[in-house]
């Protein structure tokens, strides 16, 4: 007879089954039999944060640099809520995330009970599934079907709510090794026929782009994605979430593109003939507004895994619903096999119109300045580690420079909340990063405001001694607020000015860490060197740097991808 | 334009609210839904009716399908179909509106299904609008109660939504 195991231990057997090795928690009342489990057991490591919304940000930032899914554990009530913004995070970028909440036990649901809230109703629009658990026959197979969920077709945070009384109640343990539903089968292959016609269109092309985003960073297609743009010579351009798709120091890379891309990608995009959309949405921030970008007349193929994501801002011509790197390999293999090549004098020339462009050089700076220019700080940043860190970000200013000035030449190393756009979410995000890499070089781009969200994080990097180099551009404004501020509200800083800083130094000494201030630019690439030499420990480098220093180019809100903001 | 999109979901607690939070979520309109299990019990099917561009019907119709528990949405539209809702209606009937009423009902094939000295309770089964035409015949301000189901719908012949 098979022996039987609690709903706890059952809980712990899964995700060893899955093959996970480190789990980002807090523990609470409700989550105690689950937490006594883990105690008992050495193959899953758990982490400990300081607040539930950093463990779905780390187990977000392990997910994203390593293609594994990553996995939270929260406790009731305001654990689940913390947690809330997390899993949003995930949502919003489709990252494979398994969130386990505790839950009162069943016979006190909906009672009010204490640390009760309805989990499954507040995350429900911001999760790809969620189930609650309230046999504890349906443990095994609930969290098999999570895993799943999770990381097959467009992924996405699932999360399994946990009622006390099943992690104590006792069933026979047995994981399934495949998982099946009728309700849920994402497709794979790309539609042959329209794949031929994209064959066609993209060989008929005189000025055409290839734009991809996220899903060719989730799905593992850089490699294929940069085989088919080399064959074709086609320029690229990535998204915010697609930087590192195609390597961003090759000659055909014309840049990110969208709300702060370079002045040659948003023309090209503008000016296209033909459009190869590659896991990316055609998002607000990244085609400004569409009516505009509909403007001009260009053919669109659009590659992308999830069927609604197409023709929702913007209508395509030939939609591919497919796995991105499935569809590539037919691709390539179609375009090999065909005689035909594109127009190469129209390529040329197309070029040549786009080489006009970037010597608008749009990303310039001054840089004799006497006081420090955050861009500067990213650049030496990139020389320093020669472009093989693993940079994550907060939000807001920083970022927008971090992803102009940080060339990133391989997916997954750049890691950012670019859908919800959520401040606090860098540190955290690094400290999942390390421990999926832990011998890579990690560094946190952030800003004094954004840092502060998440800033008792600095206390989980002290226990689990994670090197983190925080990359603090401090100009005491919430910059991008008050660069919209100087724009389009008259100079009325409202609320942007960040009075009352700490001393960041202080700061991190006191939880054992370095600080470093800077505020030279001559400074900068020793500190920064410095700070990398310093292998095993944290340093939080504080960079002072030019308060009026704004974000361009700039598209502003509303306006068509042409009609850019220069410097 | 007026749509009725059906589908077939899981039948699980809250797979109902997937539905209804996303279109309120999506800034979709529902102007009815009706829902109950089908012959299979783990399976429901739900009448969804709705208005919009073809392009927020795509999305809609999109977003359904991308929901884990639904496993089949079509939209009745777009073939032969039949649609059917039921109301219950409550009139003051009073004097010699009694016979007026009593022949309304007749003519829209309805059925009178409780009576009082004040009142007649009206059982109506047919398209939405035809429950809408019977109700725009008499006088609003006799009508005491209003019930209607929300449309169900089916295709017509062959066309069968089935797992």
């Amino acid at each position: 007879m098979s022996v039987e195991l609690t709903g706890a231990e059952i809980t712990i057997r899964c995700l060893q089954e899955e093959g996970v090795e480190c789990i980002f928690g807090y523990p609470g009342g409700a989550v105690l039999f689950i937490y006594d489990e883990l105690f008992k057991q050495d193959k899953v490591r758990h982490i400990l944060v300081r607040h539930e919304q950093a463990a779905v940000h780390a187990a977000d930032g392990y997910a994203r640099s390593s293609n594994k899914v990553g996995v939270a554990l929260v406790t009731s009530g305001p654990g689940v809520t913390n947690a809330v913004t997390g899993i949003a995070t995930a949502y919003m970028d489709s990252i494979p995330l398994v969130i386990i909440s505790g839950q009162v036990p069943t016979s006190a649901i909906g009672l009010d009970a204490f640390q009760e809230v309805d989990t499954v109703g507040i995350t429900r629009p911001c999760v790809k599934h969620n189930f609650l658990v309230s046999d504890i026959n349906e443990l095994a197979i609930t969290m098999k079907k999570a895993f799943y969920i999770a990381s097959t077709g467009r992924p996405g945070p699932v999360l399994v709510d946990i009622p006390k009384d099943v992690t104590q109640q006792k069933a026979v343990f047995d994981y399934p090794d495949k998982v099946s539903m009728r309700s849920y089968n994402p497709v794979v292959k790309g539609n042959a026929k329209q794949i031929k016609k994209a064959v066609d269109l993209i060989l008929s092309a005189k000025r055409p782009v290839v734009y991809t985003g996220g899903g060719v960073i989730l799905s593992d297609a850089a490699k294929l994605l940069t085989e088919l743009t080399k064959m074709l010579n086609y320029p690229c351009t990535n998204t915010l979430m697609g930087l590192g798709g195609f390597p961003a120091t090759d000659e055909q890379f014309i840049g990110m593109l969208g709300m702060h891309g370079t002045y040659e990608a948003n023309m090209a995009m503008q000016y296209c003939d033909v459009l190869i959309a590659v896991g990316a949405r055609f998002d607000d921030r990244v085609i400004g507004n569409p009516k505009h970008f509909s403007n001009e007349n260009r053919k669109i193929i659009h590659i992308d895994i999830d069927p609604s994501s197409i023709s929702k801002r913007v209508k395509v011509d030939i939609p591919i619903v497919g796995n991105v790197p499935d569809v590539l390999k037919e691709l390539i293999r179609l375009l090999k096999s065909v005689k035909e090549e594109p127009d190469q004098n129209a390529l040329r020339e197309w070029w040549n119109q786009i080489d006009l462009w970037r010597a608008r050089d749009c990303l310039k700076y001054d840089r004799a300045s006497s006081i420090i220019k955050p861009q500067m700080v990213v650049e030496k940043l990139y020389e320093v580690t020669k472009g093989d860190a693993f940079v994550t970000s907060d939000v807001g200013q920083h970022q927008m420079w971090a992803a102009q000035f940080y060339k990133f030449d391989k997916p997954r190393r750049w890691i950012n909340s670019g859908g919800l756009g959520t401040m606090g979410f860098g540190m955290p995000a690094a400290m999942g990063v390390q421990l999926a890499n832990p011998r890579a070089k990690v560094a946190c781009v952030t800003g004094e405001a954004s840092i502060q969200m998440c800033i008792q994080e600095l206390s989980t990097c002290k226990q689990y001694k994670l090197p983190l180099k925080i990359v603090n551009l401090n100009n005491r404004y919430m910059g991008m607020v008050r660069q919209w501020q100087e724009f389009f509200h008259g100079n009325r800083y409202s609320e942007s000015y960040m009075d009352a800083l700490p001393d960041f130094i202080k700061l991190a000494e006191s939880y054992g860490h370095v600080g470093m201030r800077i505020e030279r630019p001559e400074d900068i690439e020793g500190a920064l060197k410095e700070a990398f030499k310093l292998k095993d420990r944290l340093v939080f480098l504080d960079f002072l740097t030019d308060q009026t220093e704004n974000v361009f180019p700039m598209v502003p809100g509303g306006k068509g991808l042409s009609e850019m903001i220069l410097v | 334009m007026r749509h009725i999109i059906s589908l077939l979901m899981e039948n699980e607690a809250g797979a109902l609210s997937r539905v209804a939070g996303l279109f309120s979520a999506r800034g979709y309109n529902i102007e009815s839904l009706s829902v109950a299990p089908t012959e299979d019990p783990t399976l429901s099917r739900m009448t969804l009716v709705t208005t919009g561009s073809d392009e927020v019907i795509e999305q809609v119709t999109k977003q359904l399908n991308k929901l884990i528990e639904v496993v089949k949405v079509i939209d009745l539209i777009n073939g032969d179909h039949i649609e059917r809702e039921l109301m219950l209606v409550k009139i003051k009937a009073l004097g010699p509106d009694r016979d007026e009423i009593k022949r309304l009902v007749d003519i829209f094939r309805g059925s009178i299904i409780d009576v009082t000295d004040k009142s007649y309770t009206i059982e109506l089964t047919g398209t939405s609008s035809k429950l809408d035409a019977f109700l725009d015949n008499i006088d609003g301000s006799t009508v005491l109660e209003t019930v209607r189901t929300g449309a169900s719908g089916i295709g017509r012949g062959d066309w069968v939504l089935k797992v």
